[in-house]
């Protein structure tokens, strides 16, 4: 199994005092930034030191918002492809229902393969509902367009022998030629995620490597969705490295000091509802049948996380227990924590990608080195070794 | 092509349209606003008294699948031309409301041979104020409820309650609130275009406005009108966004007061 070590690079002096709104209507004002350089530096020498120590490192992008200072990725990737040395870097996701321009984006990780050596994990999403504000694109097309901009991402990186044309209803280029153009062959593994049997099985057909958040012991039905259309496909079992997750992480040398650091990464979860409602969800974004849905539940979508004994709990609200309870949260000694995943990993019939958030909210640089130090020796070795179920056996 | 009185579907360019037609004498093209046709009922009963009313169902608005090429005003007031000429109509009176009012703009400047008058109530469309200058307001980055308190002057209309509601009417404003999105995102409702060729539009309009407008208020209307070779402007007292809906009867009767003359 491969771990990832993941932060949203926050600005957590601005998360207090903040009359609800974390994202989006947030004014720049609260950022001071002299103090967000700080935190950036940190969050850089965080990921240097995760390495060194043997993990891989997931980035991720947000916008308008105190909770993710990475507004813009591809420099969070282009300063890693320099600073780092073995990790594979994983953006999860670049969000490409936001963009309106695939070429750029080609053009922009296509140089990160090269300058990494070869090291880049391309991770798509759509992007989420709050920042079609800051993008101003429009949430009505979001999955077309979507799955166009992949489609021409693929091919751009595998079509070397002179320009191209793409003329659609979304994208129009008609010189496509892309200089660097990635090391990975045919290009860099594609990831994305999703909450949703049928992505599920889109991404399964394509092969692509699938995470979930959020998900808990509910997991493995997607994970199945995405198996059953590997195998109609490829004619053979999806890998575990076909898979991955992300959990919250807080390991310590007692349990007592575990906790503490899980009260701390959690607050990541509990920034969740600091989006002013009406941001939430632009027309479009969810199907007409999911806005049926949403309007007959008063606007409250139902809790999808969900513990070991089918127990559905709000990844908001959750105390550090119930979170621990839904494999939201690994968090405990080594021994405890190894436990839990891999207790977690049988449940999903395997799964060979960890995204591990590491770090959150107020949580020190002294708290991080200490949480990525121990999982690193005495966690970390254990799951390079473990053997991932048979996600057939498993099955039956 | 004759019309019953009725629900009716016609076919144009192989989309089908739902159309609901009533009344009897000069036809009467009635294009709803952006909430869909959910409370266009006492306007159109009204405006019948007087005029055969033509209403069709915004393709992507109602439970027929809308062409996926479908996003842009353009894309409807083409094949409404088309439909008027299946219906072999002509001295229409065009009218419409909210984005209902845009799509006829984007028709007559298109073809204004059809058409005798044109009621552009609370109209779409184009942009008056500078870059900075937000001239309409923005209807999806507030709450429905948020929304509701600013589309209608009485107050009393807002009292709708959600779970009281059909599932025909829930999947009726979930439709209405995904189309108007889809035609209207970018540019935020209105065509950069549009204002400059309003000088085609040489029939006689009248531009009507609720006076209480707090979407489009009734400046931008003054604008709108100012921009029209032929057009008078006209407020309707106590009404917001959708006089139509809210002074059925003034605007019953202002509209079929011009169309007469």
């Amino acid at each position: 199994m491969r771990v990832f070590h993941f932060t949203e690079q926050p600005y957590s002096p601005a998360w207090v005092d903040h009359g609800g709104a974390l994202r989006i209507t947030i004014p720049n004002k609260r950022m001071d930034p002299i103090q967000a350089g700080d935190l950036l530096h940190r969050y850089y020498d965080e990921w240097q030191l995760a390495d060194e120590l043997g993990f891989d490192i997931m980035v991720n992008e947000h916008h308008s918002t105190a909770t993710c200072m990475a507004s813009t990725v591809v420099v969070t990737l282009s300063i890693l492809a320099r600073i780092t040395k073995k990790a594979r870097l994983l953006v999860l996701g670049y969000p490409l229902a936001h963009r309106p321009d695939p070429n750029r984006i080609v053009e922009e990780l296509s140089t990160i393969d090269v300058i990494s050596r070869g090291r880049l994990n391309m991770g798509f999403v759509k992007g989420v509902p709050s920042e079609f504000a800051p993008s101003n694109a429009n949430p009505v097309g979001t999955e077309e367009r979507f799955w166009e901009a992949l489609d021409f991402i693929v091919k751009a990186m595998t079509t070397h022998d002179g320009p191209f044309n793409w003329e659609s209803e979304n994208f129009h280029f008609r010189q496509v030629n892309i200089w660097p153009r990635p090391v990975q062959t045919p290009h860099p593994p594609i990831w994305s995620t999703t909450g949703s049997k049928h992505n599920a099985q889109r991404l399964g057909e394509r092969g692509y490597t699938m995470a979930t958040l959020g998900t808990g012991y509910g997991t493995r039905p997607l994970y199945e969705a995405y198996r059953e259309a590997y195998r109609n496909k490829f004619k053979s079992e999806a890998p575990a490295e076909r898979f991955g997750y992300l959990g919250l992480m807080a390991v310590g040398r007692t349990e007592a000091e575990a906790r503490r650091r899980g009260e701390l990464v959690a607050d990541y979860l509990r920034t969740l509802p600091f989006t002013p409602a009406p941001f939430r969800n632009p027309p479009g974004y969810i199907s007409i049948d999911d806005n049926v849905r949403l309007m007959k539940a008063a606007g409250r979508p139902p809790n999808r996380s969900i513990t070991k004994d089918g127990r559905a709990i709000n990844m908001m609200t959750g105390s550090v227990q119930d979170l621990i309870d839904a494999a939201m949260l690994f968090c405990g000694t080594p021994d405890q924590v190894y436990d839990q995943i891999t207790d977690f990993c049988e449940s999903c019939g395997g799964m060979g990608n960890l995204l591990s958030m590491s770090h959150a909210g107020f949580m020190s640089h002294e708290d991080v080195v200490e949480n990525l130090t121990l999982f690193s020796q005495e966690v970390l070795p254990r799951l390079k070794e473990y053997r991932q179920p048979d996600a057939r056996a498993a099955a039956e | 092509m004759v019309l019953a009185d009725g629900n009716t579907t016609v076919e144009v360019n192989g989309i089908a349209l739902d159309l609901s037609v009533r009344g009897r004498g000069k036809p009467l093209l009635f294009l709803h606003p952006e909430i869909g046709f959910d409370r266009a009922g006492p306007a159109l009963d009204l405006l019948a008294k007087g005029a055969q009313i033509i209403a069709p169902t915004h393709p992507a608005y109602g439970a027929a699948k809308a062409p996926d090429t479908f996003n842009t005003i353009d894309d409807i007031a083409y094949l409404y031309l088309d439909l008027v000429e299946k219906l072999g109509l002509s001295n229409v009176a065009l009218v419409g409301a909210g984005i209902g009012g845009w799509i006829a703009a984007e028709m007559a400047i298109k073809d204004r041979a059809p058409f005798s008058h044109l009621v552009l109530a609370d109209a779409f469309g184009i942009k008056n104020g500078g870059r900075e200058d937000r001239d309409i307001f923005d209807m999806w980055f507030v709450t429905d409820a948020d929304l509701a308190k600013v589309q209608y002057f009485d107050q009393k209309l807002l009292e709708r309650d959600i779970s009281k509601l059909s599932d025909d009417e829930l999947y009726a404003m979930a439709r209405a609130r995904e189309a108007t999105s889809r035609y209207g995102w970018k540019p935020y409702m209105h065509h950069p275009k549009l204002k400059g060729r309003l000088h085609r539009i040489k029939t006689p309009t009248l531009v009507l406005w609720g006076a209480e407008d707090r979407i489009v208020p009734p400046e931008y209307g003054r604008a709108y009108a100012a921009a029209l070779p032929n057009a008078t402007f006209e407020t309707i007292d106590r009404a917001g966004h959708f006089p139509h809906v809210e002074r059925a009867d003034e605007f019953a009767r202002a509209t079929l007061n011009f169309i007469k003359g």
